[in-house]
């Protein structure tokens, strides 16, 4: 990438990941540049007469003064192809797998030698190790026309296709791309969220759903599972392709992706998760600029394969160590610190990113989408702390992860009362779609019956619970079923750790037939502690382990069997008194 | 060694451990550096800051008796570089990683820098090698297992000691394969007293011999408390790494440290974050505790067991809260089961294991064991929420379902937490069945009506 190699300026003072140098030639701001002997890779992010400021991505130590800084003429960009599907990287997208022979791909022109083209277009398909993938016109490209083609067998580096511009010039395209991370890459035009991501979690699709396109975020003290919720939204949910940002986070967090991803099929295709699979790892102990990176990074990959027509997800966790990345960096170059010592552009920098997902229309006319959800590490899992009310103001679901919940196993740990999405209004006729045309009501139901469960819990802290009506103990009890058989839900399970929208419709269903049965049982005189010590009850309550996919039947048979078994109650416990 | 170069009439200026240079030779960031004066031994420092017109090193000695006359500068032109060889184990090495058992320097095969080590995380084995510690408390619900990093959260006056010094020597794995282990404890800041008892132990048991010590005492530099887990790391991977041991890596006391890291931060000047700590102590930390785990095709590996004392008790504080956020997991100590007489005092429902589910189930320990522990979680945290509500209205005013809940709860942390000896796993998990049958079944959502049978119904029917 170096192009230039006289030296641009040399470096006259070093602190952590930021360096200052003398300037004798032009640099501009957000240049890439390489530093020192090693040749460390960094970006400018200041100039002033005579002087430059260098933000630099590898580890400093043993850089000095007097080191060269030689400058490269273009922004800080990734190197983006079909190598990216099954592999690792690091913030900067360079691969942390050495891989042995070059990957060859067949090659499949989609369009003949004479056609027009225009920017964003798919020229070839590719078929190889991973996925398919597809070969575009850089979107830099004015009209024209297609003067050759390759079909067969190509390696990542060969020319694939030539086409002639009208100035009479012809420019090659290969399947490798280079884009600026911090650019966001063009489309034709932004479409409405009103198609949502199916992530498998009851909680989520049911209660919180994301639209394809949107953005969400997991906030959630240490230990409250907000990587093992990212993890199984990664596993689980119907995206094409996955870009998983392991930012500042565990290296053997990583470890476990790159171990469990290979073997996990995934549920509608048949194949291994991690062929569309993307992994960007800035572990916690990995350069802190780098860090700073991952993120647009992460999002620059999501909208490549956005670019060729598939619905991605990015995972980043954990948008809180970007931010803390942005503090040291903004701390090293003496800018005056906004609350909590972030820098006053962090807001802006974190609407920036979040903007980048949108449900859209391609430049060459696919409907694509590119959906963010973003984990936040408050401090001391505090959410009034700067990163997680600025995300708040920039995303659309908000999925508050609680201590307590954690603390007792309930996993995923999501706290239906400090949680929302917007998105839900606009998902009323997805599932209407799926066979659920009562999903607002019953969600609404679902979600009242919550809110009253916890004013009642806090009623009866007081007076006792046995001191509250019937009518009340059996909301309280209702609300215990929502709890324990559908809002709980183990991601280690095999059983339960994948929830298709069928099944929870049977789910919620289910669970509607009760607390009516369950209501006018107890206003005709059944007791709540006859209906909590029944076999039927516990039969509900576990209906998430022992009834799995595709046994609908199996729901009408335990709806049965409930409304039975109720009637008996009421004979036995109204013939009582 | 790139070159060997002294200066004098360099310092300009000596503040606490920074002495202040003029920029006439060529350094590089963190190279290490020789200060001494007429009379006096050679003192070791590293630079920290290179600008403009002044290199500032920091030493990590004592600066008493310095001058800025008479001061003397050795540059070594590389980083600090620690020698590593055969016979580690059995030694006791300062702060610094010399000798101060009195015996001989190690003899090097390699020198290794201090501060380098970062694994590809492409090259990271899984950790799932499950670790019997002898503790009910962590092997059945915060599963320890190798390559992990666990950290005791504790707090001035707790037993924390005492747990890691039991687990330093009854840790084993489940099918005893008999391979060379090693334990490397690491003092940071620490009063001799303590160290003393932990080398005590140590040796009462036996496994002295296995064991290599770095001290960094409550009287030596503070600055020094920012190499001694550096040092003591880089002895670990070169045991786990090169020689082919599973390492258990005793950290105590990291509060000590991250103290260390407040108060050099201070002496740097640098823009202070949460309670004065700097902003970079989550990356700092991330470089000490990210050297746990195992690397794909070497034989060894390392285990991290830090302790932290809590500033006030407080969960909340930065140490704790950063720690937490890059460890996997934590074993929390509780001052309220301390006072009521419980060892270990570990308070399970803020504890947590994040590779638990890893190392334990079908294959690895029992097939019934996450059940139980998913089980024994949900129903201890349902007993905390009744002694909140019976600290209100009583227990006569408790339904009758709540009073078992109270009574499981004095049961669970009187039989299953509270033990004397160490406990096979096979044991820890029968107390668990046992105090869970005293709920009735119909609580045990988290059991299936075939655990139930096997276990439940047995145990009432037998107790």
């Amino acid at each position: 990438m170096i192009g230039d190699m006289t030296a641009a300026a040399v470096i006259e003072s070093v602190s952590g990941p930021v360096v200052k140098a003398l300037r004798h030639a032009p640099l501009s701001v957000g240049e890439a540049v390489s530093v020192g002997p090693a040749g460390l890779l960094g970006e400018v992010v200041r100039v002033s007469a005579g002087q430059c400021t260098i933000q630099v991505y590898e580890e400093t130590t043993g850089l000095r003064f007097g080191d060269a800084v030689i400058g490269s003429g273009q922004p800080l960009s990734v190197r983006l192809g079909p190598g990216l599907l099954g592999n690792i990287f690091d913030g900067l997208l360079r691969p942390l797998q050495q891989g042995g022979e070059e990957v060859q791909y067949t090659v499949l022109p989609l369009l003949e030698a004479g056609e027009k083209v225009q920017a964003g277009q798919r020229l070839a398909r590719l078929e190889g190790p991973a996925k398919e993938q597809f070969v575009l016109v850089p979107h830099d490209l004015p009209e024209g026309v297609l003067g050759w083609i390759a079909s067969g067998s190509a390696g990542e580096n060969d020319v694939v296709a030539r086409i002639a511009l009208e100035d009479g010039s012809e420019r090659e395209i290969g399947m490798i791309e280079h884009w600026p991370v911090r650019q966001p890459r063009p489309v034709r035009r932004r479409l409405a969220p009103n198609k949502m991501m199916v992530t498998g979690q009851r909680i989520l699709d049911s209660l919180f759903p994301v639209a394809r396109g949107g953005r969400a975020a997991i906030p959630g003290g240490f230990g409250t599972g907000k990587t093992v919720l990212q993890e199984t939204l990664a596993k689980w949910c119907d995206a094409d392709v996955i870009v998983y940002v392991g930012c500042g986070e565990r290296g053997n967090e990583m470890a476990e992706v790159l171990h469990e991803f290979p073997k996990l099929e995934d549920p509608r295709s048949g194949r291994p998760l991690m062929e569309r699979t993307v992994v960007i790892a800035n572990t916690s102990n990995m350069p802190v600029a780098a860090r700073e990176a991952s993120i647009y990074t992460g999002v620059t990959v999501g909208e490549y394969f956005r670019d060729q027509g598939y619905n991605v997800t990015l995972m980043a966790d954990s948008t809180s160590r970007w931010a803390e990345a942005l503090r040291e960096v903004s701390g090293r170059l003496g800018e005056l610190p906004s609350e909590s010592g972030y820098p006053a552009y962090l807001s802006s920098r974190l609407s920036e990113f979040y903007e980048r997902a949108a449900r859209v229309e391609t430049l060459a006319g696919k409907k694509a989408s590119l959906t963010l959800i973003g984990a936040v590490s408050p401090p001391a899992g505090d959410f009034s702390e700067p990163v997680t009310s600025h995300t708040k103001r920039y995303v659309r679901c908000f999925w508050g992860l609680d201590r307590g919940r954690a603390q007792a196993r309930f996993y995923p740990a999501i706290h239906p009362l400090q949680s929302y999405s917007e998105d839900a209004a606009n998902l009323v006729e997805w599932w209407t779609k799926q066979g659920n045309p009562n999903w607002r009501a019953w969600r609404e139901r679902l979600l009242v019956l919550l809110e009253e469960q916890a004013n009642l819990e806090r009623m009866a802290r007081i007076v006792g619970k046995d001191a509250l009506p019937a009518e009340q103990q059996v909301k309280l009890l209702c609300a215990d079923l929502v709890g324990n058989a559908f809002l709980r839900q183990s991601a280690f399970s095999k059983v339960d750790r994948y929830c298709s929208p069928e099944r929870q419709t049977a789910m919620l269903g289910a669970l509607i037939q009760f607390f009516d049965a369950a209501e006018q049982a107890v206003s005709e005189g059944v007791s709540p502690d006859d209906i909590a010590g029944s076999e039927f009850y516990r039969r509900m309550a576990r209906m998430n382990e022992e009834i799995g996919e595709g046994e609908a039947d199996r729901f009408a048979e335990l709806i049965a069997h409930m409304e039975r078994e109720m009637a008996t109650l009421k004979r036995s416990d109204v013939d009582a008194v | 060694m790139l070159f060997d170069l002294h200066a004098e009439d360099l310092v300009t200026a000596i503040e606490g451990p920074l002495v202040f240079l003029r920029r006439n030779v060529n350094v590089g960031l963190g190279d290490a550096v020789e200060v001494s004066h007429a009379g006096g031994d050679g003192r070791i420092g590293r630079v920290v800051a290179i600008d403009g017109d002044q290199v500032v090193v920091e030493l990590l000695e004592d600066t008493t008796g310095l001058g800025i006359e008479d001061a003397r500068i050795r540059f070594l032109g590389e980083p600090m570089l620690m020698p590593l060889g055969t016979g580690l184990l059995g030694r006791i090495f300062d702060g610094l990683g010399r000798p101060r058992d009195g015996g001989a320097p190690v003899a090097a095969r390699v020198e290794r820098r201090i501060d380098l080590a970062v694994i590809n995380p492409a090259e990271r084995g899984l950790p799932q090698d499950f670790i019997l510690t002898g503790v009910s408390a962590i092997d059945v619900l915060n599963s320890l297992v190798r390559g992990q990093k666990l950290p005791i959260f504790s707090a001035g006056g707790l037993p924390h000691d005492k747990l890691a010094t039991s687990i330093a020597q009854s840790a084993r794995l489940l099918k005893e394969d008999g391979q060379d282990f090693a334990v490397v404890f690491c003092g940071i800041g620490v009063s001799h007293d303590s160290a003393e008892s932990f080398r005590a132990a140590m040796e009462h048991s036996g496994a002295l011999e296995h064991t290599a010590m770095f001290l960094n005492l409550a009287s030596e530099p503070t600055a020094q408390r920012l190499l001694t887990p550096r040092y003591a790391l880089t002895a670990a991977e070169y045991l786990a790494f090169d020689e082919g041991r599973h390492v258990l890596v005793i950290l105590t006391d990291m509060t000590n440290y991250c103290e260390a890291l407040r108060e050099v931060s201070a002496s740097h000047g640098e823009i202070p974050s949460r309670k004065g700590y700097p902003g970079y102590m989550y990356s700092d930390l991330a470089t000490i505790y990210e050297r746990a785990g195992w690397v794909e095709g070497r034989p060894g590996t390392v285990t991290q067991l830090p302790i932290l004392t809590m500033p006030a008790d407080d969960i909340s504080h930065p140490i704790p809260d950063i720690t937490g956020y890059i460890t996997e997991g934590q074993v929390v100590m509780d001052r309220e089961l301390d006072h009521r007489g419980i060892y270990p005092p570990i308070e399970v429902r803020s504890s947590l294991s994040r590779l638990m589910d890893q190392g334990i189930g079908e294959g690895f320990t029992d097939p019934d064991h996450p059940s139980l522990a998913q089980q024994l979680f949900a129903s201890y945290a349902r007993a905390a929420q009744v002694r909140i509500l019976s600290s209100v209205v009583g227990r006569e005013g408790l339904t009758p379902t709540d009073r078992l809940y109270l009574d499981f709860g004095d049961r669970f942390e009187a039989e299953f937490v509270q033990q004397t000896g160490v406990r096979e796993l096979e044991e820890s998990m029968e107390i668990g069945w046992r105090v869970l049958s005293l709920l009735p079944p119909v609580e045990l959502s988290r059991l299936s009506d075939e655990q139930i049978a096997t276990h439940i119904r047995a145990e009432t029917a037998s107790g």
